[in-house]
This record gives structure tokens, sequence and C-alpha cells, in this order.
């Protein structure tokens, strides 16, 4: 099957990074570990821009840049070379922005991506460096505010720019490629998504093979596949009312789920680039070699080595390689003994779907322990042992427990406050799969008790059955196996 | 006490008596200046002296009191560029050169006037008014470390920092009749001096004596890993100091001696040159076809760089901020208020040069320039050992002489500008009078051979008594 793309749809995406795994700034020694600090404190005479001071380049800064480059399969540049884009904004201190402009660091790379017909490939155009600016904060409403204060707690630190070439053909597929992408780079250990700001996305788009539209600074995946499903809804509305799409640069209100007109081309800002002659040059072409072997296991490669290794099915792999922690962390659960299957269906569909229910973000993982914050409010945490997950894919492998029990200490565990084992949480909620006598003696007493539904069932109504069941759970306070009950009941009453 | 001493009679001086006399000594020198050196003294000088004698005079320049140009970050004093925009900006980090400076135990006297933003040949375009040259009030004393240059001639420092983007230190230096050096690209920091053109600019010494010019540049001189243009390399100045110029060959490059130079100034420096002849060197002319070039390319580079490095000077974060109904008409009223005509001129001509549509016509162009320039030096400098030629064409101008003629102003940086392309060394030494006013004779350097250049400023200094003439008006 090949996908048509019925309506000429072409989607760019340019990715906004910062490379907050590193330790300090992109060209002074400032810590970049500021998200809970006071405003302003993690800043000094070169990310204020205070006359005088000057930039250092981070090596380590370059080095992340050139492995997102590698992952990426792009070509590396033979050496750096800085621009100065000169705007005026307050968040700006120096009035230009230190940034890569005709000769970036990685150039030429893709990203392959499941597409609406199977694996489709998503041109890299190129990856650059560049400085962060500050940080507006508005008293009040962004309409109503009385003033602004600038945080510059944020200004130096190390982006990573991605463009794409324009090559998504829907907004899911776009959605597809912000989620690969974020992943490799977590693989890389180079970037938390988590963090506030860590990426922000500009997109174009265009219809039946038309002018393309830029979407800016979308600050969610979510948020972009909401942005161009609108956008695209509206570019073919004005056609369709024999309008035409003008070269412009629109805004998507989060809130109200719409795009709306910033500038148009005839505006667009003259930036003035020129070499930053502040920093020279550094070769880099002789560190790439070196980097090149510290490369991680990339997801693709990672999912390739699960389904071989841990004989787990396809859709399996691709959900645990979705995080390198989840990953890490399955990888820790079949390294203590647990049946790679077994708990790969227990970790991708169970536990990532509660999970996800409870708006939980991945956020660590520490060889023994699985941290999560919440996506919305990152101040609550919460946590999962590999060593409950072993156990409780054991008590399941071993048939102490019924599935739906299993779920039951994973919602358990999940929403506790007090710090339980699975072992515990099934004794003191009785919840041990009943014996077999004990479910044959169920299945007696309620055939005896419920006359009524037997004649129904035996006379056709499939529903009666379902409500024997019931029974049966009911006097096993769920411990049987649903199933097994299911089959006794059937077994004693037609033979 | 004698009012122009050399460093080591200063260091003399401090051990007959204490530094703190010394200090006190210049300051009241100061007190009674008639030229408006300085923009601000410091407060602290006394009670740094007094530290010094009490620490026992450590280091090599113990005691020994410096002025330093208004564009060089020194902790606790306001750094204003001459600019009214940067009013009350005091920074919170010194300089890398200051660093040094402390370390070898100088005491900071005070900052000394410039043209706003280091952009002038005549120290006029300050906000905090005009310097007088010592050897005519009525004069300019050159730009833009005119204050720098003004006060070691006038005795009120033994010696002083500049920087010097397209002849800032040597221009001053030619017409206050001291000596001024522009080094290498890279061989000094830059790391606190605020930014004209980062491409072009180094910080240099202005003294009395090629001697105590190696003194300072051996303490000011080398690596900063803050400086990302500074060159990890070491050079011993003051061991260069040696009279002997027997072999040394001198280009004379007939393009510095073009249209509109002063036949005095011309036959100062020819006669210099014969008596390096006498003193066993040997002079030829050499060709620098590009150099007509320069002056275009200098200022086209310069201004760019410039509208650029000035933008953060906005009223946001500190310095002058004037009143506004929004952020962006706040910046428009102090920027519009804040910087003088001069800096305007050259922001909005670099804007221009930079837009697009005119970016390769004028900033690619002269940076093409540049190359050819560089070319120039290093075919000159491949045949021969140094290069004279005069610094300054002309002598000292009367105040406000040019100052409306912009043109005009801009070439008289015509010799000094295409060494600041190029990057490599140039020093100004006294080496005549016209009219009682100072004449320099520039000799220039191949990339970081300073002991060259100040081997040969040091003989003829030696051989001569130019650099022991002072201004009468000032005595
Ligand atoms: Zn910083």
């Amino acid at each position: 099957m090949v996908y048509e793309n019925p309506d000429g749809i072409r989607i760019g995406l340019e990715i906004h990074v910062q490379l907050n795994k590193l330790k300090t700034k992109m060209f002074c020694g400032c810590s970049s570990d500021y998200h809970n600090s006071a405003p302003n404190t993690h800043t000094c005479p070169v990310c204020l821009g205070l006359p005088g001071a000057l930039p250092v380049l981070n090596r380590k800064a370059v080095e992340a840049a050139i492995k997102v480059g590698l992952a990426l399969e792009g070509e590396i540049a033979e050496e750096t070379q800085f621009h100065r884009k000169n705007y005026f904004y307050p968040d700006l201190p120096k009035g230009f922005q230190v940034t890569q402009y005709d000769y970036p660091i990685v150039s030429k790379g893709k990203v392959v991506i499941e597409g609406e017909d199977g694996e489709h490939v998503v041109g890299i155009t190129r990856a650059h460096m560049e400085e962060d600016p500050g940080k507006l904060v508005h008293i009040g409403s962004i309409e109503k505010s009385k003033g602004v204060l600038i945080d510059y707690n944020r200004s130096g630190m190390p982006l990573i720019e991605t463009v794409t070439e324009p090559d998504m053909r829907s907004p899911k597929e776009a959605r597809r490629f912000l989620d690969k992408f974020r992943n490799i780079l977590e693989y890389l250990d180079v970037f938390d998504g988590n963090l506030e700001g860590a990426m922000r996305v500009d997109a174009n788009v265009s219809v039946y093979w038309g002018t393309r539209v830029e979407i800016k600074n979308i600050s969610s995946h979510k948020g972009v596949e909401r942005a161009l499903l609108y956008e695209i809804m509206r570019q073919k509305n004005v056609i369709r009312r024999g309008g035409k799409i003008t070269q412009e640069t629109r805004h998507f209100d989060e809130g109200r789920g719409v795009t709306l007109s910033m500038r148009t081309k005839e505006e667009a800002e003259d930036y003035r680039y020129f070499r930053e002659p502040d920093l020279m040059p550094m070769r880099v072409s002789d560190w790439v070699p070196g980097i090149r072997e510290t490369l991680p296991e990339l997801p693709d490669a990672k999912r390739s080595r699960f389904i071989e290794q841990y004989g787990i099915t396809d859709m399996h792999a691709r959900s645990l390689t979705s995080k390198i922690m989840l990953a890490d962390f399955y990888e820790g659960v079949c390294a203590k003994g647990a049946d790679p299957k077994t708990a790969a269906t227990w970790t991708a569909d169970v536990f990532l779907g509660e999970l996800n229910y409870r708006d939980l973000a991945i956020s660590s993982y520490d060889g023994e322990t699985i941290g999560f914050i919440h996506a919305k409010d990152p101040q609550v945490e919460n946590s999962f042992k590999v060593s409950d997950m072993v156990e409780l894919v054991k008590l399941f492998s071993e048939g102490k427990v019924s599935d739906r029990a299993a779920v039951e200490v994973i919602r358990s565990i999940l929403d506790g406050t007090e710090e339980k084992t699975p072992l515990q949480i099934i004794e003191e909620k009785g919840l041990f799969k009943a014996e077999d006598d004990l479910v044959t003696k169920a299945v007696s007493e309620t055939i005896a008790e419920n006359a009524a539904a037997v004649q129904d069932y035996l006379g056709g109504a499939e529903k009666s059955l379902n409500f024997l069941v019931g029974q049966v759970m009911k006097k096993t306070k769920g411990t049987a196996d649903a199933k097994t009950a299911r089959e006794l009941i059937i077994k004693e009453l037609k033979g | 006490m004698a009012k122009w001493m050399s460093v080591a009679q200063v260091k003399e001086k401090i051990r007959e008596s204490s530094a703190e006399e010394v200090t006190a000594s210049y300051l009241e020198v100061i007190e009674k200046s008639k030229i408006n050196g300085y923009v601000a003294v410091s407060e602290k000088a006394v009670e740094q002296a007094r530290e010094i004698d009490a620490k026992g005079h450590e280091g090599p320049l113990a005691g020994v009191p410096i002025a330093i140009k208004d564009n060089i970050s020194v902790v606790g004093m306001q750094n204003s560029c001459g600019s009214k925009i940067l009013e009350g900006y005091v920074p919170p980090f010194n300089a890398h050169v200051i660093e040094k400076l402390q370390e070898a135990g100088a005491v900071i006297l005070g900052k000394t006037n410039m043209d706003e933003f280091a952009m002038g040949s005549s120290t006029e375009t300050s906000y905090y008014g005009p310097t007088a040259n010592p050897w005519d009030l009525e004069r300019v004393p050159g730009g833009s470390s005119g204050g720098s240059a003004a006060v070691v001639a006038a005795g009120e420092a033994p010696f002083a920092l500049g920087s010097d983007t397209g002849g800032s230190v040597r221009c001053p230096a030619a017409f206050c009749g001291v000596v001024g050096l522009k080094p290498t690209y890279g061989a000094v920091s830059r790391y606190g001096v605020v930014a004209y053109a980062n491409s072009l600019e180094q910080v240099g010494p202005l003294a009395n004596n090629v001697t105590d010019i190696a003194v300072l540049m051996d303490v000011i001189g080398g690596y900063d890993r803050r400086d990302s243009t500074s060159i990890d390399r070491k050079t011993a100045y003051q061991e260069a100091l040696v009279d002997d110029v027997k072999g040394l060959k001198i280009g004379v490059p007939k393009e510095f001696f073009g249209e509109g130079i002063h036949q005095d100034v011309e036959k100062a420096v020819w006669d210099s040159i014969h008596r390096y002849e006498e003193l066993g060197a040997s002079w030829e002319e050499v060709s620098m076809p590009n150099i007509k070039y320069a002056l275009a390319s200098y200022y086209i580079i310069a201004m760019s760089e410039a509208s650029s490095n000035l933008a953060r000077f906005d009223g946001t974060r500190y310095g002058f901020r004037d009143r506004g109904e929004n952020w962006h008409s706040m910046v428009s009223a102090t920027r519009a208020e804040g910087f003088g005509t001069e800096v305007k001129r050259r922001i909005l001509l670099g804007t221009y040069a930079l837009s697009a549509g005119y970016h390769d016509k004028y900033y690619l162009k002269a940076l093409k320039v540049r190359t050819l320039v560089k070319q120039d030096f290093d075919r000159a400098l491949s045949k021969v050992d140094v290069l004279m030629a005069p610094t300054m064409p002309n002598p000292a101008f009367k105040k406000g002489e040019k100052i409306e003629d912009p043109l005009t102003l801009y070439l008289s940086d015509v010799n000094t500008c295409p060494i600041n392309l190029a990057g490599v060394p140039s020093i100004s030494v006294p080496c005549g009078f016209t009219d009682g006013l100072p004449i320099g004779l520039q000799i220039m350097g191949k990339p970081f051979d300073e002991p060259t250049v100040l081997r040969t400023a040091y003989t003829f200094e030696q051989n001569t008594d130019y650099h022991t003439k002072r201004p009468p008006e000032v005595a």
C-alpha cells in the first residue's frame, strides 16, 4: 500500500531543543540546572551580555551536537562557525543571538518513522547550535500585564535547532516524527524532555503542493498535531472559497486551538547575519570517530535486538523502546529472571497503560527504580521498582495470581502511599488465586443457589452464564480465574 | 617630585618614600590638570597604595600608578566608554588586563577620557567633553585613547592603558609625543574591554619610553582562556630591549606617504630612517598596492561590528534609561538620547552595510579587501624585518577643526588602520617636532614579533632624545 497524499500536504518542522543535560551553558560556566532556582541566579557577565564579556564555546555542547548529528545519520562539519543574528528584544541581552548560519554543524541527515504507509523517511536538512535567550515573565496575563520581568537564567542555554525537509504528509506523521526525534535525543542522554521549555517547534505546512505557511513556537507534540490539523483545514477552506494562501507566519493559540496571522513575508525581518568575531572556528573533524564510538544503541537497533533476544512481538518491542528509561527498566526486569514475554506484556501493555491513565511521564531510572512525574505538575513524583515487577511477573507466571489481581497490584503500588511489595499487597487484599477445589465448590454452590439463572442459561440465554461466572467470582472474592470458572460451570451444566 | 618619571624611577621613589606618597603626588598633579584627561579619579587609589606598602611591595609593578582608558572594566569604577548611555554603569568584574595589573601590584589612578565608544581620532566625541593636547591646549590629543596619551604626556601618570581599533593608541601617542603600542591581535586578552570592533582591536600600553611599554606588556600580555581570540604563546618583551639594529632590514611602504602628508612629518620620518641606517640597518622601498583600499574596508568592518556590539545598550539592564510608553519606545528614546552623533552615524552605516541587499556589496567586499591587505603585509614582511612610516600624516589639529567633517576625520586613520586589518604589531615613537607639535614614527612588524619591533624602537630611543622632551604648557 502506498499513501497517495490526496490533499498534497507537505509538512516540515524546525525543532529547538535545549541540551539541558549538559552541566553548563553554551558560552559560559553558569550551571544549566536552573529550573527550580530563583530568577537571575544562574547568570554571569557573559550570559547577561555585560559590556566586555566574551563567549567561550562549551566543547561538551559541540560534542552533544555532533552526537545528535551522527544519530540523525547526518554529515558533520569540519569546524564550528558561528554567526550573529541581530534583533532587538528584551530577552536578548546582547541585542543579537549567537547562532550558526551557512555552515551548520550537521547537514543532510534522516529519521525513519512509521508513516501512513509503513516505514517513511524524513530528511533532515540541517541541525545547528545556538544560544537560548532569556525568558519574559508577564505580571498577570499577557493582555492585561502592567509590566514584564526578565529572567536570564535561561539565557545562553545551548540549543540545537533541527530543520527537516517538508517530508511529512499528515499531522500524524509530524507527531510521530517528533516522538521519534525526542526518543533519539533521550537515548543520547543530551536532553530531558520533561523540563519546561525543553522543546519548541515551528511547523510549516502547505496543501495541494502550494504555498507554505509557518506556525511559530508550539510547545508540545500534541499541540503540533492540533495546530497542523487546524491549519490544514483553514488552508483547504480558503482554497475552496476561491482564495489564495499567502506566505506568512502564524501563531498557534493553544487555548482556542486556532492559528492566527503574525506577519507576512513582506514584513520579514532582516537579521544582518555576520560571523561572530569573538569566536574562532573550532576544528571538530578529528572528534567525530571518537564520538561515533561512544554512541549508544539507538531506538531502531534496540527494537530489533529486543525482538531477537527476548522473542517478543514487534509491537511490544516498539512500545518498550519508545523511551530509553522504559527499555532499561524492562531489561532490568528480564535480567532478574522474569520471563521476558510475560514481562513485555505486563510492562508494555498494563504498566504503561496505567502510567498514561495517570498522566505520569517517565523521568528517571537508576537500575532499581523507575521514576515518573506528573505531566502537568512536575512536583508530583512517583516510582516503581524493578524487583516489584520481577516478583509480580513471577507470581503470575506461576499461576499464583489472576491477571485481574496482577493489575490490581500494579494499581495499588502506583496509587499507594506506603511502600509495599506485590506479595504484601496480595496477602493483605487476599488476592491469591483460589485453589481449584475452592472454585469447584463455589461453582456447585452457585448452581444450587441460582436455579432460575441456570434454567435461563440452559434455555439458551448466554447472558445468564456471565451472571453465574460473576457469582463465582464474588464467592471467591475475585481470586478465581474467570476463564476457569466459566469452563467449570459449562462442564457442570452441559457435561 | 619629578613629574615625568619612568617606571624604574617610580619604583625607586617608592623604595625611598612609599607607594602611598607616590600615588598621592600623582593625584596632586591630576588635581591641577588643565587637560581633562581623566573622566574619573579612583577614590581607592591611596588606600590601595597603602595596602601595597603594608604588604611589602611584591610584584613587578608594586605601587606603580597607572591610568586606564574608560572602556576597560574595573570593579567598582564606572565604565562609561565616554558615553552618556553608560552613565552609572559599574562593572561587577575586572578586565583580564586589570586582573594582571592588580596581581603585579599596580595602583589604578583613574579612568581616562576617550572618544565615545572609541569612535574617533580626537577625543572630542566624549560625553565628558574634549581632552586637550598637553603640547597645545587648543589642539586635540588624538584618539580615541586621547585621555590615556595626554595624561602620560602631561605627567599625570607614568603610563596608561588604551585600546587600538584603527589607531586609537598610536594616533594619540603620536599627537602627544609618547610611545604607544598596538600588540598583535591575540597577544592581549580583550576580556572586559568594551568592544567597538572585536576583530580589529587590542589593548595597548602608552608610556614615556619604550622600556615601560615592554614592562607593561610583560604584565598584561599572554593567554586568557576567556578570550577565544587570545593566542597561547609566550613572549619575553623586556628581553627584547637591546640597543642594536645592525643588519636590520627596514621596509618603507611608499603608500604610507600619500597625498596630504605634512612635509615636516615626511622629513622627520625619513630622517629617522636615515638615522637607523647610520646605526647599521638597511632600508628598501616596498610596495603594498592594496593599502589604498584599507581605510574603506576598515570603516565598513568596524562600523558593521559596532552596529551589533552596541545593540546591547538599550536601557533595559544598566546605564542610562529614557522614558517610553513601551519597551520599544523606551529603547528608541534611550538610544536617541544616550548616544552621540558620531556613534549614531557609525551604527547606522554599519547597519546599512550588513543589510540584506548591501551585505555582499559592502561587508563581504570589505572582508575580501582585508584579506588582500593582510597579503600585502605578509609579502612585505617576508622581505624585511620591520616596516616604517609616519603614524599620522599630520600633527595634532585644532579642536573643532575636523569634528564637523567626519570624512576628513576618518582620513586621518589612513596610516594606522591597515595594521588592524592585518593584525600585526605596530608601535609609535616620538621622532621629531613641527611648530612645537610632536611627530610619531610608526614601526610595524610580523605577527607576534613584538621583540623585533620593540628592539627597533628601543634602539632609536637610545640614540635620540625626542622622548625626553616635555610639553612646556603643563610643565
Ligand atoms: Zn553565565
